[in-house]
């Protein structure tokens, strides 16, 4: 179940709480986060949507470990990450986090072998195991013959299925995406939301993404808009705004 | 080590900026061991120098002569094992430009002082019964390419002029590691029948070999107070405090090598520092996008910092085999301009560590900045 209101149950994989984020640029203090409530269950597909600005990449930078709110908190799988240091909260991200972005974010000078390998490398796997992963990653995104590859040899949508091999295959907690299909085509995009949700019903993984495109949204099992620092479920804008303090 | 993929493959991003950062490591190598190797040349001599030994100079300078009678009484003083005078003969063979020096030696006690110029006794015997006789040091017979028994034909610009032919009757080497080869010596019977009056029965220098080094201070102090408030006063100091003030002649090199050498270092500093830079920045997403997946900001230093050492030792290296194979080459085109050039394995170390120290200075700054960047941010910028 994905809750905005603060009422998840405890054992929710996500919980946050609280959560604010606010940007200081001179003088001015930006409020972007507002005291905002989250829990999502393993195996849920979590959409984002909002108007630009609206704070969809800072929410999940917070979710990621890649930045520190202004007050609340986050907890993943019982960890309370926003208690962390940032050396821990490093080796957290190694361990429990997916990014997708949406420029791909490839290594150029690494073929998609290696930079799917990149996670591997932080963790005690010898060679031999590294390959039979980084193989069967690309063979779930349907790239293994391109494994060879480098980034600029491959087309947008081709690189992003690296990038998700990239996420995936460390086999982390949860996947987050910054809108995959935001530099693809219609067809390509179809492409890889269709492997993003192979990856949740198949694989049972646990999916944040944001996105702008509504018939990219429709594929998560609950899009929630981000206004004026809360999520809100989309049809109830406004009505959920709540939670607890 | 399982990162070597990912530095090698960062090292050849921009193939021809690695050639050129490379290359002005060489480059700086090759400048940096030379001027290291003419320094060392010139310090060598304070190196070398018996600590058993004392130069006697007369105390008005260096040109001034000396009566041969100093000899004797030099000889009374307890401490003092044997005693050679020396004059220095300014000649010139064929050509001004083909300077080496030329001593006119007391034969019967210059083995007793000078033990490590080794002459073969067959030679020595043959130089002793020849009065036009000569022995020449190993370098610079080699470089006239002079064998055991050719003529050698010497102009005197100093005591009258003329030109005589010399025999050249033995070749010596220097037992210690980087001796000065390089001397001509003569006899000082022909040289003294030959001199005008005023040099006549004089020497320009007296070298006192002791019996122990430990009394350098003392028999230097006695033999400048035996002839004290004499017409001919001395000065002694040992062999090295010498050889330092001789190279001082030359002018402070020791602080123009060093000059240049700063200046080669912080040049540099500042080419491979400026390359580091732009080749981190124009990755921050890269190296923003190995925190987010979980690198650590050390990771990240290492990588930048691992790279600038590869090409630091590689550029560093290569310049020091190009210095390896020139040097050889520059000291034959300089000899007679400089003490022989000599590529000594602390000078390959030392240059080793120079482009190290260079590598990591100039991985440091950037790469600090690649480990404390901010994930977010940067990839904001992309
Ligand atoms: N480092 C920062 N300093 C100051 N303001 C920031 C910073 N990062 C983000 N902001 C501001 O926070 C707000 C939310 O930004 P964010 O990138 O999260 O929006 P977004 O919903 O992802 O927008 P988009 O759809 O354009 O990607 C914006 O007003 C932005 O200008
Ligand atoms: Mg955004």
């Amino acid at each position: 179940m994905i809750r905005v209101d603060g009422s998840g149950k405890s054992n929710a994989l996500i919980q946050v709480r609280g959560l604010d984020k606010t940007y200081r640029r001179g003088g001015e203090e930006i409020q972007v986060l507002q005291r905002l409530n989250l829990d999502v269950d393993k195996g849920d597909f979590v959409g984002f949507m909002g108007p630009s600005g609206s704070g969809k990449t800072t929410l999940l930078n917070l979710l990621g470990g890649l930045d520190v709110p202004t007050h609340g908190s986050i907890t993943v799988a019982s960890d309370e990450i926003t208690n962390m240091s940032s050396n821990k909260l490093t080796q957290w991200r190694a361990r429990h986090v997916g990014f997708i972005f949406q420029m791909y974010n490839l290594i150029p000078v690494l073929t998609a072998f290696q930079n799917v390998e990149l996670p591997l490398l932080l963790t005690k796997l010898s060679k031999s195991e590294r390959r039979k992963h980084v193989e069967t990653a690309l063979s779930v995104v349907g790239l293994a013959e391109r494994m060879n590859h480098y980034p600029r040899q491959l087309s947008g949508g081709q690189e992003q299925r690296v990038a998700i091999a990239r996420a995936i295959v460390a086999d982390p907690t949860f996947l987050l995406c910054d809108e995959p299909t935001g530099d693809l085509d219609r067809k390509s995009a179809d492409e890889i939301m269709e492997l993003i949700h192979r990856l949740v019903k198949e694989y049972g993984k646990t999916v944040l993404m944001v996105t702008h495109d509504p018939v990219v949204a429709k594929r998560a099992d609950l899009t929630l808009h981000l206004e004026k620092g809360l999520l809100v479920e989309s049809g109830q804008l406004g009505v959920t705004a709540g939670g607890v303090a | 080590m399982k990162f070597l993929g990912l530095i090698f493959a960062n090292l050849f991003r921009k193939k021809l900026r690695l050639v050129l950062t490379i290359g002005s490591f060489a480059v700086a190598l090759v400048l940096f061991t030379f001027l290291a190797v003419v320094k060392s040349a010139f310090s060598r001599g304070t190196e070398i120098a018996g600590a058993d030994r004392l130069v006697v100079v007369s105390r008005i300078g260096l040109t001034q002569l000396m009566p041969i009678s100093h000899r004797d009484k030099i000889l009374t003083i307890p401490g003092v094992k044997a005693v050679t005078h020396n004059h220095w003969f300014g000649g010139v063979y064929q050509d001004e430009k083909n300077f080496f020096p030329q001593f006119v030696i007391d034969p019967e006690n210059q083995r007793k002082v000078m033990t490590e110029l080794v002459v073969p006794d067959d030679q020595w015997n043959n130089f002793l019964k020849d009065r036009m006789g000569a022995i020449a040091g190993a370098r610079t017979a080699a470089r006239f390419h002079w064998k055991i028994g050719d003529r050698i034909p010497i102009k005197t610009t100093l005591y009258g002029g003329g030109s005589s032919e010399f025999n050249l009757d033995g070749i010596y080497h220097s037992e210690r590691p980087g001796g000065d080869e390089s001397q001509f010596w003569l006899q000082w019977k022909y040289f003294d029948e030959n001199a005008p009056a005023p040099v006549k029965s004089t020497a320009g220098w007296y070298v006192v070999k002791l019996n122990s080094p430990d009394d350098a201070v003392s028999v230097a102090k006695a033999i400048d107070e035996k002839f004290a408030n004499s017409s001919f006063e001395t000065k002694s100091e040992t062999e090295s405090a010498f050889a330092a003030g001789f190279a001082k002649q030359f002018g402070n090199i020791e602080l123009l090598i060093l000059t240049i050498g700063g200046v080669v270092f912080f040049t540099l500093l500042l080419v491979t520092g400026n390359t580091m830079a732009i080749s981190v920045r124009e990755r921050v997403g890269e190296l923003a996008v190995l925190k987010a997946i979980g690198f650590s900001g050390r990771a990240v230093l290492f990588f930048v910092l691992a790279e600038s050492v590869v090409i630091a030792l590689v550029g560093g290296i290569l310049g020091l085999t190009l210095a390896y194979l020139l040097i050889p080459v520059i000291g034959i085109a300089l000899t007679g301009l400089l003490p022989p050039l000599m590529l000594s394995k602390s000078l390959l170390t030392l240059g080793v560590g120079f482009a190290l120290v260079v590598g990591v200075i100039s991985g440091l700054l950037p790469g600090i900045g690649a480990m404390r960047m901010r994930v977010v941010n940067a990839l904001r910028r992309v």
